[in-house]
C-alpha cells in the first residue's frame, strides 16, 4: 500500500505518532479493478448453466388475453419458457415489495408499465434466448393508460391495481409530518410568504453494471446459491427465504464485485427470482444480465416527486416556518425502499438546516402506468428532493426580500450551541456548525469578488450566474426500534478475528459497490487495534461469510457499521489487554495501550504486540478465567440516532444568452462528514456525486410519452455526464464529529448528489435573474432554459 | 448485453472484393465501416443484416490527399484523422469546427466520413459540411464510378443514392481562394446529437464583397442549403445587419420537429442565432484566408 500523503494533513486523524489507522491511503481494492480482474455476476460461469431472457410489454397498461410460447420452445437451444400461469402454479407470479404492495414477477392479468416483466425464456446461450423472445406471441388488449400523476387521483381514471382486492382508485398512501395547525398559524402571521411548484422529475440510478443474477440451486441438499447484483444480501436471503419457501439456512447469497449501485440494487426484482425459478426447474444453474435499455426502463427509478412548497418569513428575513404538499409517483408497484414507517422515506427533513419556529409536509403516493420504484438513488431516503425544495424556495425568498441568498443563510443557519438540535418534524441533528462550513465555502470561492464579476458582465448583457446550497442529511438508519425494511431492524453486524501471527479479517454485513469499503473498514481497525490496514482483510457480500444486517444505501454503510467495526475492534482490544496481563504476569489494569501493543505503565519497555498477543491467544499461555483461547469479537451496532452529515456549496455557472447552453465554470464544495477516515475515498465520493448533480440539474430525465412509451431508454436518451461538462471540483471541508457515533464519523456517500443540485440550479435561476425568472424546473437543458429566458418557464411534467 | 439477431460476416480485401461480395449476399448484406451506427442499430434489432462485409481493411480508402484545387478524401478516413490533419483545418476550418463536436474520442477513432453520409442521420454533421463546401460523393459499383453532388447524393433521412451494390469511395472537396467556413453546434452534452447545428462557407471578391456563400443547417429538416439566404448575401460586403437578416431566412427554411431535444420554436430560433454566428466567423476566416 502506497502512502499519497503524510497522515499530518489528515486533521481528524487524532494522535500524530500512530502510524495506522485513518489517513489518506490508496484503495486496497483497487489493483483489482485496474487490471481488469474485479469478479462481477456476469463473470460467473458455472458447469452447465444456462441464460435467460425476459420478454417486456411493450405497452404501458393492457389486459394479456393470451401468450403462445410455443414458436420459442420449439427454437434451437431452448430448453424451458416460463409464463405467469406457470408461477401462478408455484404461488410465485406475486411477489412482495420492500414497501408492503406486491409486484407481478410475471404478468398474468395485466401489463401496467412499458417493459414489465412478461415471460422468462431459458436457453443454452443468451443469444438462443434472446432470439427466442421474438418467438412468443402475446396478444394484448390495450387499456388507456395513466402517465400523467397530476391526473392520476381523478375520478375518473383508469384504476391500475385492480389486482388487490377493493380498489378504486390509484391512491397509495398520504403520509404527514409536523404539525399543520402550528404551522399555518406562523403562515398567518407572517410578513412574507414565497410559493413554489418545485419539480424533481423522474431519473435513474444508471450502474455501469446493470443487474442479474446467477441461480444454482441443487436440488439433493435443497439448496440454493444465489450471485446477484445486490446492495443488501442479508436482507434478500431473508426474504428469499420467505417467498419461496427455501428454509433460510439452506439459500447462500453472494454479491461479487458489484459496478455500482446507487440504489438501483436494493430491491429484489422479477429477474433474480425467476433465476432461481428457472433453476428450480431445468435442475442447472440460470444466468440472468439485462441489458442497458432493461435497466433504464424497467428497475427502480428515483425522484418523481411533485413539490408544492411554501416558506414564511419575516420582513428582515428571519425565517419562521416551511410547509409543503407532495404528489409522489411510485409507479406501477410500489416498490420503493424505504423504512417502513417512513413511506415518503425522510423527506420530512425539509426543513434544512435553519432554524425554524413551524413545518408541516404532507406526501401523497399514487400508482401510474411507470416503472416501479422510487428508491434511494443516492439520496439517503428522498432527502435530495427535501434539500432540493427548501433551498430553491431559500433562494425565492432572498430574491423577494432583495438580499443576499448568503446573507439569509447565515442569518437563518441553526447556531453551533443549539445542538442537538430537535427540529419541529421529529429529528434530532446531531452536531453541526454551519456558519463556519458556508464562511469557508465562500472564503475559497471569493463570493465577493464573484459578485463583483456578476455585476460587470450583467452590464455588458452577459449570464452569469452564483448559486448556493446548504444541506443537512440524515443518513445511516436505524435505530430499529424505529425503523426497519419488511421488518428487518436497521442495524449491522461485525465480526473479527486476529489470526495467531497478527493478521486479520473484519468481516461486514454491508456491501461495496464501489465505496471503498475493503479499504475504509481495515482502517477503522487499523486506527482501534493498531495493526496496519494492509495486514486486515475485509469480507462482505456472501451471506455465509459474514454477520447479518441490512446492507449498504442511504449511505448508512460508515454510520452504522462503522460503527460496528469500530466497537469489535474495540473489544478485541480489550480481550488483548487480559491475554496481555497472563502473557506479562501483570494485572489487566496496570497496562496501557498504545501503538498496537499494550505494555506495563510506567515500563513501556515491558509489552505485548496485537501479533505477540495473538499468538498467545492460540498459543500455550495459560489464559485468565472467562477468556476464550482466540482473539475474535463479534457486534451488532443498532445507531441510537442517524447522523446528520451537512455541507456548503457554491456554483458558478455562465449562460450563453443566443443558445441557453449551461456551462458549470466552478463548483466549491465544503462538506462536513465528521471524523473524516479516508480523505482520499471522501473526496472520491464527493467527486462522483457532484457530477451525478450536474446530470440531474442539466440533462436528466426519464421522459414518457403520452401513451406511457419510455423515452429514456439508451445512454443516447438519457444522458450520463462526461468529465467534459464539470469543472475542476474545489474540495474543502470541516470536522464536526458526531458525538454519539463511536468513531464520530457520519457517511459521506450521498452527500454531494443532495447537495449539488439546488446549488446548480440556483445558478441557472440566478444567471436569469435579468429575465424576471425566479425558478425553473430541472433538467436546465438549452431548450428549457432558453424557454425560461423567453418568459416561460415549463415544468418538466 | 444487448444482443443482435444472428448474421454471418465477411472481411472484403479490395474496393472490387466488397462489390462483388454485396452482389454475391444480395439485399441482405450491408458493408460496415466504424460500426458506430450500424452496430448500436443492430444491437436494437433496428437493423438486421443477414451478411456483414467488413470495409476495414481497405486501406486504400483511408486518405487525405490534394490535388490541384480538389481536396481528396477517402471514404474510410476516421472522424480523428480529419481532426487531426492541418491542412483540413486551415482549407476547410468548418471540418475541423464540426469534428471537434463529433461524438466523443471512442467513436471518432473508429467512425468514418464515409459511413457518416452514407448513414445520412437527419442530426448527422459532416453530412451538412460536405453540403456547405459543395463537396462530391464518388460512388464505385460494379459497372464503375460516378460522381454526384452532395444535393443528387443525399435523397433524405436515412436515405442516399448508393445502391445496395454500390459503395462510397471518396469524397471531393473543391478549394476555393479567399473563403472561409465555420460550424457551430448546440447539444445537451458533449457527445450527444445536435440540437441544431449550422454551417456557412464565405468566399471574397477582391474588392471583398462576397462572392460565393453557402448555409447549411443539421437537424431542422432542410435537404439541401438556405439558397434564399445565400442570394440575399451574395454580392453584398458581409456585415451585421446582412447576417441579422440571412439568419431570419433560415429560421423560416426550417422544419424541425420537437423531440427530447426541444421544441420546435427553441430550434427555429437557433437556426436563426447559429445562421448569425457561423457566417460571422466564417466571413471572418475569409478575411483573414490567402489563396486556397
Ligand atoms: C455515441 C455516439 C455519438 C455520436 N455522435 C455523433 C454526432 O454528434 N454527430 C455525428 O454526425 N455523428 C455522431 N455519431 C455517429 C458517428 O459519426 C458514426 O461513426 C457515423 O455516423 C457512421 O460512421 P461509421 O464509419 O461508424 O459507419 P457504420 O456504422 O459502419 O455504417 C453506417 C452505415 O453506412 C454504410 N456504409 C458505411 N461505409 C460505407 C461506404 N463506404 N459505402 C457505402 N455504405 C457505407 C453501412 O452499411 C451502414 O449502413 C455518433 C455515434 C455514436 C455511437
Amino acid at each position: 500500500m502506497t502512502i499519497i500523503e503524510e497522515r499530518a494533513a489528515n486533521p481528524a486523524a487524532g494522535d500524530e505518532n500512530r502510524p495506522i489507522g485513518y489517513g489518506r491511503i490508496q484503495r486496497k481494492e483497487d489493483p483489482r479493478f485496474v487490471r481488469g480482474k474485479g469478479h462481477y455476476v456476469d463473470d460467473i460461469v458455472l458447469p452447465g448453466m444456462l441464460h435467460g431472457a425476459i420478454l417486456r410489454s411493450p405497452v404501458a397498461h393492457a389486459r394479456l388475453v393470451s401468450i403462445d410460447t410455443s414458436a420459442a420452445l420449439a427454437h434451437p437451444g431452448v430448453v424451458a419458457v416460463i409464463t405467469g400461469q406457470d408461477l401462478l402454479g408455484l404461488k410465485l407470479a406475486w411477489a412482495p415489495t420492500l414497501s408492503a404492495d406486491v409486484q407481478a414477477v410475471l404478468a398474468t392479468d395485466k401489463v401496467r408499465f412499458q417493459g414489465q416483466e412478461v415471460a422468462f425464456v431459458i436457453a443454452e446461450d443468451r443469444y438462443a434466448a434472446r432470439d427466442a423472445l421474438e418467438l412468443i406471441e402475446v396478444d394484448y388488449d390495450v387499456l388507456p393508460p395513466v402517465i400523467d400523476v397530476r391526473t392520476a387521483l381523478d375520478p375518473g381514471a383508469p384504476v391500475i391495481r385492480d389486482d388487490l382486492e377493493g380498489r378504486t382508485d390509484n391512491h397509495i398512501f398520504d403520509w404527514e409530518a409536523g404539525n399543520s395547525a402550528e404551522t399555518d398559524a406562523v403562515f398567518a402571521s407572517a410578513d412574507v410568504v414565497v410559493s413554489q411548484e418545485v419539480v424533481y422529475p423522474r431519473v435513474h440510478p444508471a450502474p455501469m453494471e446493470t443487474c442479474g443474477a446467477v441461480a444454482d440451486f441443487e436440488p439433493i441438499e435443497g439448496a440454493l446459491t444465489l450471485y446477484e447484483t445486490s446492495q443488501a444480501p442479508h436482507a434478500h436471503r431473508t426474504l428469499f427465504a420467505i417467498v419461496s419457501g427455501i428454509p433460510e439456512h439452506k439459500i447462500r447469497i453472494v454479491s461479487p464485485d458489484i459496478g455500482g449501485g446507487f440504489g438501483n440494487k436494493v430491491g429484489i426484482y422479477p429477474g433474480y427470482i425467476l433465476a432461481v425459478v428457472g433453476s428450480i426447474v431445468t435442475g442447472r444453474p440460470v444466468k440472468w444480465m439485462e441489458d442497458r435499455s432493461e435497466n433504464l426502463m424497467s428497475t427502480s427509478f428515483a425522484r418523481d416527486y411533485i413539490m408544492q412548497g411554501e416558506i414564511a418569513a419575516t420582513k428582515d428575513g428571519k425565517i419562521l416556518a416551511v410547509r409543503s404538499t407532495v404528489l409522489a409517483d411510485h409507479g406501477a408497484f410500489n416498490a420503493t425502499a424505504q423504512p417502513t414507517k417512513y413511506p415518503a422515506g425522510f423527506f420530512h427533513i425539509f426543513t434544512g438546516s435553519y432554524d425554524l419556529q413551524a413545518a408541516h409536509c404532507k406526501v401523497t403516493g399514487v400508482y401510474t402506468n411507470k416503472a416501479p420504484g422510487g428508491v434511494a438513488y443516492a439520496c439517503s431516503f428522498r432527502v435530495t428532493e427535501a434539500v432540493y425544495l427548501v433551498e430553491r424556495l431559500v433562494d425565492m425568498l432572498a430574491h423577494k426580500l432583495e438580499m443576499d441568498p448568503a446573507k439569509l443563510r447565515l442569518m437563518n443557519l441553526i447556531k453551533p450551541e443549539q445542538f442537538p438540535y430537535k427540529n419541529k418534524t421529529g429529528w434530532e441533528y446531531d452536531s453541526g456548525n454551519y456558519e463556519q462550513a458556508l464562511r469557508k465555502s465562500m472564503e475559497m470561492a471569493g463570493y465577493d469578488d464573484l459578485r463583483r464579476e456578476q455585476q460587470e458582465k450583467r452590464a455588458r448583457g452577459e449570464l452569469m450566474g452564483i448559486g448556493i446550497s446548504f444541506f443537512t442529511e440524515t443518513v445511516g438508519a436505524g435505530p430499529r426500534k424505529h425503523m426497519d425494511i419488511v421488518g428487518l431492524g436497521m442495524a449491522d453486524g461485525a465480526e473479527l478475528r486476529i489470526h495467531p501471527t497478527g493478521k486479520a479479517v473484519v468481516r461486514i454485513s454491508v456491501q461495496s459497490q464501489g465505496q471503498g469499503h475493503e479499504t475504509t473498514f481495515a482502517q477503522i481497525v487499523a486506527e482501534e487495534i493498531g495493526i496496519p490496514p494492509e495486514d486486515i482483510d475485509v469480507v462482505h457480500g456472501d451471506t455465509d461469510q459474514t454477520p447479518f444486517g441490512l446492507g449498504t444505501y442511504g449511505s448508512r454503510s460508515t454510520p452504522v457499521s462503522g460503527a460496528a467495526v469500530a466497537l469489535v475492534a474495540r473489544k478485541v482490544r480489550e480481550k488483548a489487554k487480559f491475554i496481555a496481563a497472563a502473557m506479562l504476569e501483570a494485572r489487566p489494569e496496570d497496562l496501557e495501550w498504545e501503538k498496537g501493543r499494550w505494555f506495563v505503565k510506567g515500563d513501556p519497555s515491558v509489552g505485548k504486540t496485537m501479533a505477540e498477543i495473538a499468538m498467545g491467544a492460540h498459543g500455550t499461555v495459560t489464559l485468565p478465567e472467562g477468556i476464550d483461547g482466540n482473539l475474535d469479537a463479534e457486534v451488532t451496532y443498532d445507531p441510537p440516532n442517524l447522523t446528520f452529515p451537512f455541507g456548503a456549496y457554491i456554483c458558478v455557472v455562465d449562460v450563453d444568452p443566443g443558445t441557453g447552453h449551461v456551462t458549470v465554470r466552478r463548483f466549491i464544495a465544503v462538506d462536513d462528514c465528521g471524523t473524516r477516515i479516508n480523505p482520499m475515498i471522501i473526496e472520491g465520493q464527493v467527486h462522483g456525486g457532484l457530477t451525478d448533480g450536474v446530470g440531474m440539474a442539466l440533462m436528466q430525465f426519464i421522459e414518457f410519452d403520452k401513451e406511457g412509451n419510455n423515452l429514456g431508454g439508451t445512454f443516447m436518451d438519457y444522458l450520463i455526464p462526461t468529465a467534459l461538462e464539470v469543472p475542476d471540483w474545489e474540495t474543502g471541508f470541516t470536522v464536526t464529529p458526531s458525538p454519539h457515533h463511536p468513531i464520530g464519523a457520519k457517511g459521506i456517500g450521498e452527500s454531494a448528489t443532495v447537495g449539488s443540485p439546488p446549488a446548480i440550479v440556483n445558478a441557472v435561476v440566478d444567471a436569469l435573474a435579468p429575465f424576471g425568472i425566479t425558478h425553473m424546473d430541472m433538467p436546465c437543458t438549452p431548450a428549457r432554459v432558453w424557454e425560461a429566458m423567453q418568459g416561460r418557464p415549463r415544468p418538466p411534467i | 448485453m444487448q444482443i443482435p439477431a444472428s448474421f454471418d460476416y465477411v472481411r472484403a480485401s479490395t474496393v472490387d472484393d466488397a462489390i462483388s461480395l454485396l452482389e454475391r449476399h444480395g439485399p441482405e448484406s450491408r458493408v460496415v465501416a466504424g460500426g458506430h451506427s450500424l452496430l448500436p442499430m443492430m444491437k436494437l434489432r433496428l437493423a438486421r443484416p443477414e451478411w456483414l462485409i467488413d470495409i476495414n481493411e481497405l486501406f486504400e480508402l483511408d486518405f487525405v490527399l490534394r490535388d490541384a484545387n480538389t481536396l481528396r478524401v477517402g471514404a474510410m478516413t476516421r472522424h480523428a484523422t480529419l481532426l487531426e490533419s492541418p491542412e483540413i483545418a486551415r482549407l476547410f476550418p468548418i471540418v475541423a469546427d464540426a469534428e471537434r463536436v463529433i461524438a466523443d474520442p471512442t467513436v471518432r477513432n473508429r467512425g468514418t466520413i464515409g459511413g457518416s453520409l452514407c448513414q445520412a442521420d437527419p442530426a448527422e454533421d459532416l453530412s451538412t459540411v460536405c453540403k456547405v463546401l459543395r463537396a462530391e460523393a464518388v460512388i464505385r459499383g460494379p459497372g464503375g464510378e460516378r460522381v454526384l453532388s452532395m444535393h443528387d447524393f443525399h435523397k433524405g433521412p436515412y436515405e442516399t443514392a448508393v445502391a445496395h451494390n454500390e459503395l462510397l469511395v471518396e469524397v471531393r472537396f473543391p478549394i476555393r481562394p479567399h473563403s472561409g467556413s465555420a460550424y457551430e453546434k448546440v447539444e445537451r452534452r458533449v457527445g450527444d446529437w445536435a440540437v441544431v447545428a449550422a454551417g456557412a462557407a464565405v468566399s471574397l471578391a477582391s474588392d471583398g464583397t462576397i462572392d460565393d456563400v453557402t448555409i447549411g443547417l443539421t437537424a431542422v429538416g432542410i435537404e439541401g442549403t438556405v439558397t434564399e439566404a445565400e442570394t440575399l448575401l451574395r454580392g453584398h460586403r458581409p456585415g451585421e445587419e446582412l447576417f441579422v437578416a440571412a439568419g431570419r431566412l433560415a429560421a423560416l427554411a426550417s422544419d424541425p420537429v420537437a423531440d427530447q431535444r426541444g421544441p420546435v420554436d427553441y430550434k427555429r430560433h437557433l437556426a436563426d442565432e447559429l445562421t448569425r454566428r457561423v457566417l460571422r466567423r466564417a466571413a471572418a476566416r475569409a478575411g483573414e484566408a490567402q489563396e486556397g
